[in-house]
């Protein structure tokens, strides 16, 4: 057990790293999702199509090809993703301005990862608002801006708010996966190099890391139950 | 377009959508042609040379690529088809148990002793604790993460297997807990009479749950259960971590000798994204058919399952 002492800083540390990409995703993946959505409900069909095969091609694909086509295919490109070391927010993610991309990588295939699943709930949202309530707007002669802008969207948010956060909590699930791809001291690469390299005893380790794991999870999820649990009252 | 939020267009509206259909396919296909075409150009992404040996059969290597590609996908469902059973069957015997524990709560062990009872509601209460809390630890983790303690942490004690089994144990942990609330959550779902006529008419506790609630449930859920088979599917995928040969690993070792990765990532993804579409669209057709037998069967529609369980159940993997 003394690992989770001694090494209390690497399990810290991973913690911290972790979570740092997983607020970043979010960020992201929020911004892009509701991109998305907007093409996706948007009246001209075109826009409507990209906006469907986004959500199709990320929704069906492993993470894990993401990850890889992010990792590798990117520098066999000559990117370093170099766009995403934004003056000002480096200095709180310092990981986002290091010489080694991965950190960055593993930010932009999360991002687009999670976007379709973000669109996809911002969209469920959408559906859930009474259809009586557009068309009364429509009757009302309000375009199709208005529309979204003051009676749609403000009722969706309500209602998108559960899957937004089981979105969330999945991906900070996923965000483990960084570890294998390149990203040196989050969690799960830390569970890694305590296990094999430096020949810890496994069970304490794993227990470390799930504890790391479990407090960002856990939470959320009970928070997003008793939401639901208010919004199903609510709607009694 | 079915959508609530604009009107069947008129002459102006439709003339608008026309110019910016245009404006915006342009704009989208321009934008593909600088930022995706060129780029890729440029470093040569489209040459045979790189392409040939997963498109051109007249390739030497066409033969040998596509064999091993088929020994991965072969690995990949034997892989998905081992979890999906063992995780429909475990998360089956959890949604029970979970339910069996409930109702064991309330009660009271009339006629027996004392100690005898409240040891009884002991045993009982800790149970139900501790299946809760094996459900949301397990539920919180990674499955990546679950599938690494598996693989790393089962040979500390003494057990060594294939690495089939540590990605089949691994994904079954974490889908049969997920499988098991989607079946509660459906269960729980249903009407109350369903329950109270079973119990009326003599059946047990156990009995009413594997007889009368569970059957409906499976019924209820079937398009959850379908998109949970998708991520398990795409989860498969982890296995290269513990270098299980799936798809995907096939494809890095195939890359180690071509050195093609934009190619073989492409060829994976489509394979990937035309099985898992298929699949999402028959667990819509299901939901659909599903739908339409309610409603000619004059019963009311059973309260939705709760939201952020069919949206974890989509984004699992979102579990990845």
């Amino acid at each position: 057990m003394n690992v989770l002492i001694d090494k209390f800083d690497v399990f810290a540390g991973g913690f911290w790293l972790t979570l740092q990409i997983c607020v970043l995703a979010a960020i992201g993946a929020l911004i892009l999702g509701a991109v998305v959505a907007v093409l996706r409900i948007s009246p001209v069909p075109p826009l409507r199509a990209v906006g469907t095969a986004y959500v199709t091609v990320f929704r069906n694909m492993p993470l894990t090809v993401v990850m890889f086509f992010a990792a590798f295919a990117l520098p066999a490109l000559g990117s370093n993703a170099d766009f995403l070391r934004l003056p000002g927010l480096d200095v709180v993610f310092t990981r986002l301005d290091t010489d080694l991309p991965y950190f960055r990588f593993a930010l932009i295939a999360l991002t687009l990862y999670t976007a379709a699943f973000v669109c996809e709930a911002l969209r469920s949202g959408i559906n859930a608002v009474p259809p009586g309530q557009a068309e009364a707007a429509r009757s009302l002669g309000l375009t199709f801006g208005q529309n979204l802008r003051y009676v749609v969207l403000p009722q969706s948010w309500k209602a998108s708010i559960v899957p937004l956060g089981s979105v969330i909590i999945a991906m900070i699930k996923n965000s483990a996966l960084i570890g294998f791809f390149g990203v040196v001291g989050d969690l799960s690469q830390s569970a890694d190099q305590l296990t094999s390299a430096e020949g810890y005893a496994f069970i304490p380790v794993a227990i470390g890391i799930s504890i790391g794991y479990l407090i960002m999870t856990v939470p959320l999820g009970a928070l997003l139950d008793r939401i639901e649990r208010r919004q199903a009252v609510a709607a009694r | 377009m079915s959508s609530v939020l604009y009107d069947v267009p008129g002459p102006r509206q439709r003339r608008l959508t026309l110019i910016l259909s245009v404006a915006a396919t342009i704009l989208v296909l321009t934008g593909a042609y600088y930022l995706i075409y060129l780029p890729l150009d440029e470093k040569g992404q489209f040459s045979m040379e790189l392409w040939g040996p997963l498109v051109d059969p007249s390739n030497e290597n066409f033969v040998l690529v596509w064999e091993r590609i088929w020994v991965g996908i072969k690995n990949t469902l034997a892989a998905a088809a081992l979890a999906i059973v063992a995780s429909l069957i475990i998360g089956t015997l959890l949604a029970v148990l979970r339910l069996q524990l409930k109702s064991l709560a309330g009660n009271r062990y009339a006629g027996l002793s004392a100690p005898v009872a409240y040891l009884l509601r002991g045993l009982g209460s800790g149970l139900a604790v501790l299946t809760r809390v094996c459900v949301e630890v397990f539920r919180g983790l990674p499955v990546v993460i679950t599938i690494f303690f598996v693989a790393r942490g089962l040979p500390e004690f003494g057990i060594t297997l294939e690495t089939l089994w540590y990605l089949v144990i691994g994904l079954t942990i974490y889908n049969g807990v997920v499988i098991a609330e989607i079946l509660r959550s459906g269960m729980e779902g249903l009407p109350f009479g369903q329950r109270e006529a079973a119990l009326a008419i003599g059946l047990s506790p156990f009995q009413t749950t594997t007889l009368i609630l569970l059957p409906q449930s499976f019924r209820i859920m079937l398009p959850a259960l379908i998109s949970q088979l998708v991520v398990v599917l795409k989860d498969t995928s982890l296995g290269f971590i513990i270098s299980y040969e799936e798809t995907l690993n096939i494809g890095k070792q195939i890359i180690g000798v071509l050195s093609n990765p934009i190619q073989v990532y492409f060829v994976i993804a489509v394979l990937f994204i035309l099985v898992n579409y298929s699949l999402s669209k028959l667990a819509q057709y299901v939901e659909r058919r599903l739908s339409r037998g309610r409603k000619t069967a004059g019963l009311a529609a059973p309260t939705p399952p709760p939201a952020a369980l069919t949206a974890q159940a989509e984004g699992g993997a979102a579990a990845t």
